[in-house]
């Protein structure tokens, strides 16, 4: 099989009658080249004293946290993006709409993690296509953990993607969160969940600020308050940006499908909390007992 | 038994296999209105597509044998979601996808036995009507490319002569339904069709993105209840049509190049007739 694509309108035998529904099986036998989990990795010496190091020196998505709230479920992540110690991208953005009903954040190295969602995405839509109906989330997150599993070899490496998967669940009508390790163990997260560099950080404070029945403002302000604390705390994360205007990425799904808040909606949700934390810098208070 | 069949005759009956095939069933129908493009087959299987969607602006519509259609149209999302995949979303346009089609139809029909028995169009919605584009594509890889509506399949011509006097361009979406919907009554169809035993499905130039959708029965009464409200509006325009009367046939390739490597050169002229039986 090819190495590569062959260009538009060749080879029609090799489009007519394949016999699965999934994207990526797919282009493993039809033009492996294209898959993210199959770039050559050069052989013989290195010229870096190991690929993990080389990989430190690309840049790195951060921290995605995402709570369920009572229509459905909320991602947010923050726009930094951070080669070692220097600031790659502040406008990068980590969390994807990846069909009606669901969306992904990625952490760990962002050129392959974009490339990863890319490759998701058309998988559920050709899915969709084909089959005529959308694959259940479950399914979608079992794909997603098949994908990953697919870059074990990259991972090792040192060029990790760990996604957070989120989306409304339409047969038991709430949202539902999964995140993953790099050999594609899929954990189903109750209420809360984060990934990246400063998702302890924000973990912790989402632990203090969430509570069942949350409403989609207020998950949203609860994701923002803990991306403000992993800010904090994080170099790697980046807070919101009041001087370019650069805020989170906000993302609600809901039993409507997937909505990206735009910036303005965004900007009124970090003003209230830049505004309480002029009062009290280290955020919401819990009650001690 | 003959044991010398001229190509001349291997191609003819071939063709006339194909044609007789694809005569056999009913008609469907591909036409322009002022937001985007409109597809009505008559099908009375809600699972079992006629109309679907290829890409964010792409659509594909055919008539024939299911099995051998519905091989094509995942052929085309996958061609259509590897080109978008490689590319960019906006790479992926109905012409590429015409012409791919073509060459799988031509090679079909020259190398197999057996041709298969389909017609079919694709489909791309522009930001205007102008840019619209219709493509025809035949049993043998023939590609025409059309404006204002088509008519394929079954008694295509006879449909396609009613539409001619009720076609026009910047028609409504009910104008344009009802307008379809009369054409399809009659030829092959039976006196009468309710929307329950129609596929319906637009591509919208006014959405964004995934502009398919397809029409519930619900929302095909509303449109027929629209137009009986203004039935002068569709009579008065009647008079400013835009016929397929001559559509610009091209063999093998959509952009009007040499037909070189397409097919082209294999059968004779069966590939430029008219795909109906009838005149």
């Amino acid at each position: 099989m090819g190495s590569g694509f062959n260009g538009g309108g060749h080879r029609p035998a090799a489009f007519i009658g394949a016999a699965t529904s999934s994207f990526t099986e797919f282009l493993t036998s039809y033009s492996p080249g294209l898959l993210p989990a199959n770039v050559p990795m050069p052989a013989g010496p290195s010229v870096v004293a190991s690929p993990a190091e080389a990989a430190q020196h690309l840049p790195h998505g951060t921290t995605i946290v995402a709570a369920a709230c009572d229509v459905g479920v909320v991602m947010v992540g923050d726009r930094r993006a951070t080669a070692g110690n220097v600031i790659a991208q502040r406008d990068i953005e980590k969390v994807f709409r990846t069909d009606d009903y669901s969306c992904v954040g990625i952490a760990g190295v962002a050129g392959m993690g974009l490339e990863v969602v890319r490759l998701f995405q058309v998988e559920l839509e050709h899915y969709e296509k084909l089959e005529g109906r959308a694959l259940s989330l479950e399914g979608k997150a079992n794909r997603l953990a098949t994908m990953i599993r697919g870059n074990l070899g990259i991972a090792m490496q040192g060029l990790v993607v760990v996604p957070l998967f989120a989306g409304y669940d339409e047969a038991r009508e709430m949202g539902r969160i999964f995140s993953y390790d790099v050999v594609g163990g899929r954990y189903e997260e109750h209420r809360f969940h984060g990934i990246g560099s400063g998702s302890v950080f924000a973990r912790g404070a989402l632990k203090k600020l969430y509570h069942d029945g949350l409403s989609a403002d207020e998950a949203v302000l609860a994701c923002l308050q803990a991306l403000y604390d992993a800010a904090d705390d994080d170099s790697a994360t980046g807070g919101p940006d009041l001087t370019r205007r650069i805020y989170p990425v906000v993302a609600i799904t809901t039993a409507d499908g997937f909505r990206r808040l735009s910036d303005e909606e965004t900007g009124e949700f970090v003003r209230t909390v830049i505004d309480s934390r002029m009062r009290s810098p280290g955020g919401p208070v819990a009650p001690l007992s | 038994m003959p044991f010398y069949v001229s190509p001349e005759q291997a191609m003819k009956d071939k063709a006339d296999y194909a044609r007789k095939g694809i005569a056999r069933g009913r008609s469907g129908l591909v036409l322009q209105y002022r937001e985007g493009i409109l597809f009505v087959a008559p099908n009375p299987s809600r699972a079992l597509h006629k109309i679907s969607e290829i890409y964010d602006r792409i659509a594909f519509a055919a008539v024939g044998r299911y099995n051998e259609f519905e091989n094509l149209r995942k052929a085309g999302v996958r061609y259509a979601d590897v080109t978008g995949y490689l590319y960019d979303r906006q790479d992926v346009t109905a012409r590429g996808l015409a012409n791919w089609y073509a060459q799988a139809l031509g090679t079909i029909f020259t190398e197999s036995n057996k041709p298969f028995e389909v017609e079919i169009v694709v489909a791309e919605v522009g930001d205007s009507a102008e840019r619209d584009q219709i493509y025809r594509i035949t049993f043998d890889g023939s590609v025409a490319d059309e404006h204002g509506f088509v008519a394929m399949g079954g008694q295509a011509d006879q449909v396609a002569g009613v539409l001619k006097d009720r076609y026009a361009d910047g028609m409504t979406l009910s104008q344009a339904f009802s307008a379809a919907l009369a054409a399809l009554v009659g030829p092959g169809n039976g006196p009468d069709l309710s929307p329950r035993q129609l596929e319906v499905a637009v591509l919208d130039r006014t959405r964004n993105r995934r502009t398919f959708r397809r029409l519930t029965a619900a929302r095909l009464e509303e449109l027929l209840a629209e137009a009986a409200a203004s039935p002068a509006a569709s009579a008065d325009t009647a008079s400013s049509k835009a016929g397929t009367d001559d559509p610009q046939r091209t063999r093998g390739g959509a952009d009007g190049a040499e037909a070189a490597g397409s097919g082209g050169d294999g059968p004779d002229r069966n590939g430029s007739a008219d795909t109906s039986d009838g005149t």
